[in-house]
């Protein structure tokens, strides 16, 4: 028996531009005559492939054109593609709170959807009544919301205010409420929407890690609809990339992010860059000059191997006297994530205090290394402490760290492993 | 007989096509959400009356002023004919059954739009909207009901009025012919409301005229006389109205025939509703 749960097959979905509305009547009655006669819709014809960049004279589009994928019992699937991809498009036609132009999807089992936590919520009813009602709305019957109720509150934390009106709860009680209720849907099968995940880092947390258990301990197959790679690699196994509503590529989650993280490079941030020489504006009254990425020969440098040393040079400019307080600043970017900030005036407090001299500063800092294997960006500013930043530069410094002299008894900085940073600890028996 | 059925690929639980049947009634999943729909039908009732201070009083007092009022207007002023039947009990034998019906057809018109956030999200059976509103009406409907017995026993007792006794279960007949009409033309304009918008503006005007096409504030034997009489007669609501009269005041202007044809029309109006309902449902999300 075959262990497919979800088989979505050639499913399409047309589109309607421009404002809804306008000239609207005439054209139904147009199809309507079409259709009467047995012909096609004469608006479906001229549909586009929906890319949002280019304009077009047809007022019809493909939000969605010939999906076809299937879910396997257990799996978790991550839909990914840039905005206006069709991916919500889908999520909706999943959920059946629209349906598709054509094609079809079939389903084994009970299926819930989580576009949105807390819908039907009513401000004048109480928690209480709130959970019965948004689970009903969910799907789940009475008797269920009845086993799960004291779990539910456990969950959401607002026991003391189970009796009163939702209105009056913080709107951080009521998302937590309103996810307590989604958290325990029994469905077999779960789509949930990326929005879902909005609010605080931990409860986006708490979500994650909620539909990982429900699908890691519960066996339930889960669709998840996200732009965010982050999250689409922490949760899925399997992934369906959608470029203006066509299947851009299906398949394990690590080969359908390499080829969406391919497309989204832009090759003009992916240039390496080691040096930047800023042009003179005599008339500002601090200003960076330079800065170079070297290493420790002082030679400039945009490759790295894991144990080299990695230097910046930093040279500014100060043209008014009494200036104060200045300090270079660095920050050091990796894959979207920022590693840190790091401030001339940490190590030399007396900045803080002391006007600059006018005239040229130079500094070098050298980098923590080892650094893992990737690709790094550097900022460079001028700041006024606390207050503006008097000048920072329009191009980021880029670097990539290599492996090349790979040392398997220095596994704690090998690629594989995860996390940001390499760190070797010192592990003793005490 | 599990396990063949297992063996069996092509075994769906739920296959989701872009076609669906027009004249579906969606029994299967009704029956699965009937939950929800007393959830709603129960949210109906506590979140309109929460924070006021009377309450569910307001359920009497609401056809209880428009029956002063009426009587005030119409009665003492335009002095237009009850045909011989008290006033107070007159008008609000009209009345109650008139709001049952309004309110049906007006929540049920704007299911669409004022649900929209609500059906842009989740997927259940759109039906136990309508429905929801349908039968939490009917709660208001039998208190005010009850109110209306009330006051009638008084005219009864004072020997002003003689109910027609046996004739009481047509009453409920009435009613069920009130909701799918209400139900009906409610979901025929909801549909049309999704996309033309024009149509939630004209509804209070609609309705209004319509409740002075139907004998609420005059009997059909009174109109009749007129040279539009014929508009009233052809009116599916003024059967059902008059057959009240009839029931509880054993006057009224109402055969057999006539209360099949209302039957007829709400019947015809209540599928052509459903289709539309049904059509609409499928991606009104698109264009709201």
């Amino acid at each position: 028996m075959s262990n497919v749960v979800v088989k979505v097959e050639n499913i399409s979905k047309l589109y309607r531009l421009g404002e809804v509305g306008t000239g609207s009547l005439q054209q139904d009655m147009k199809r309507w005559w079409a259709k009467t006669r047995g012909k096609e819709d004469p608006f479906a014809k001229i549909g586009d492939v929906n890319d949002r960049t280019v304009k077009s004279d047809s007022q019809y589009v493909w939000s969605l054109k010939d999906i076809n994928f299937e879910i396997e019992s257990g799996d978790t699937l991550g839909i990914i593609g840039r905005n206006g991809a069709g991916k919500s498009t889908l999520l909706k036609i999943l959920s059946r709170v629209t349906t598709a132009t054509s094609g079809s999807i079939k389903v084994k089992g009970r299926i819930a959807s989580l576009l949105e936590v807390g819908t039907g919520f009513h401000p004048d009813l109480t928690g209480r009544e709130n959970i019965f009602l948004n689970g009903a709305i969910l799907g789940m019957t009475k008797t269920e919301i009845k086993r799960k109720f004291d779990d539910i509150v456990d969950f959401s934390g607002v026991e003391r205010y189970i009796d009163t009106p939702v209105k009056r709860y913080s709107s951080g009680m009521y998302i937590r409420l309103a996810f307590a209720v989604a958290a325990h849907l029994e469905s077999e099968i779960l789509i949930v929407d990326e929005v879902l995940a909005v609010g605080d880092a931990e409860f986006q947390k708490k979500c994650i890690g909620k539909m990982n258990s429900v699908s890691k301990n519960e066996g339930r197959t889960i669709i998840f609809v996200s732009h965010s790679t982050h999250a689409i690699k922490a949760l899925c196994r399997k992934g369906v990339y959608l470029v203006n509503g066509q299947m851009r590529f299906a398949g394990e989650i690590e080969e359908t992010l390499k080829v969406y993280e391919d497309d989204i490079k832009d090759p003009e941030t992916e240039r390496l860059i080691s040096s930047y020489e800023a042009t003179e504006r005599p008339d500002s009254p601090a200003q960076i000059l330079n800065v170079r990425l070297t290493d420790e020969r002082g030679t400039e440098q945009t490759s790295f191997d894991v144990f080299d040393l990695i230097f910046v040079e930093y040279i500014f400019v100060i043209r008014e006297a009494g200036l104060s307080p200045i300090s270079p600043i660095i920050n050091i970017t990796k894959d979207d994530t920022e590693l840190f900030w790091s401030f001339a005036s940490d190590n030399q407090p007396a900045m803080i205090d002391k006007p600059w001299e006018p005239g040229i500063h130079r500094y070098r800092v050298q980098l923590p290394t080892p650094l893992k294997k990737g690709r790094y960006s550097i900022a460079c500013k001028l700041g006024k402490l606390r207050i503006t930043d008097i000048d920072s530069l329009p191009v980021k410094l880029r670097f990539e760290v290599e492996e090349l002299s790979f040392n398997s008894d220095y596994k704690s900085f090998a690629h594989y492993r995860p996390g940001i940073i390499p760190a070797l600890l010192d592990w003793h028996k005490f | 007989m599990q396990s063949l059925q297992e063996h069996k690929e092509e075994q769906w639980d739920l296959e989701i096509k872009s076609e669906t049947k027009l004249l579906d009634f969606h029994i299967a999943d009704l029956i699965r959400y009937r939950d929800l729909l007393g959830l709603l039908i129960r949210r109906d009732f506590v979140a309109n009356y929460k924070q006021t201070v009377m309450g569910p009083v307001w359920i009497f007092l609401q056809p209880l002023l428009t029956t002063l009022m009426f009587t005030l207007v119409f009665g003492r002023i335009a002095k237009l004919s009850t045909n011989g039947m008290p006033m107070l009990p007159f008008y609000l034998s009209g009345l109650i059954p008139w709001n049952y019906f309004a309110d049906c057809l007006n929540r049920t018109s704007s299911v669409f739009v004022a649900n929209a956030s609500v059906f842009g999200k989740v997927y259940f059976p759109r039906l136990v909207m309508p429905l929801s509103i349908v039968v939490s009406n009917v709660i208001r409907l039998a208190i005010q009901f009850g109110l209306f017995i009330c006051i009638l026993t008084y005219y009864i007792v004072q020997g002003k009025v003689t109910p027609q006794y046996e004739l009481f279960p047509l009453f409920f007949f009435n009613i069920l012919l009130l909701a799918v009409l209400g139900m009906g033309l409610g979901m025929l304009i909801s549909a049309i409301a999704t996309k033309y918008r024009d149509i939630s503006n004209l509804m209070a005007f609609a309705v209004q005229l319509l409740m002075y096409a139907t004998p609420i504030i005059y009997p059909l034997a009174v109109a009749r006389e007129k040279s539009i009489g014929w508009l009233i007669e052809l009116n599916p609501l003024s059967p059902p109205m008059e057959l009240n009269r009839l029931i509880f005041f054993g006057n009224g202007e109402v055969s057999p025939q006539t209360m099949l044809y209302s039957s007829i029309v709400a019947v015809v109006i209540f599928c052509l509703g459903l289709a539309m309902f049904n059509k609409t449902e499928r991606n009104f999300i698109d264009t709201v």
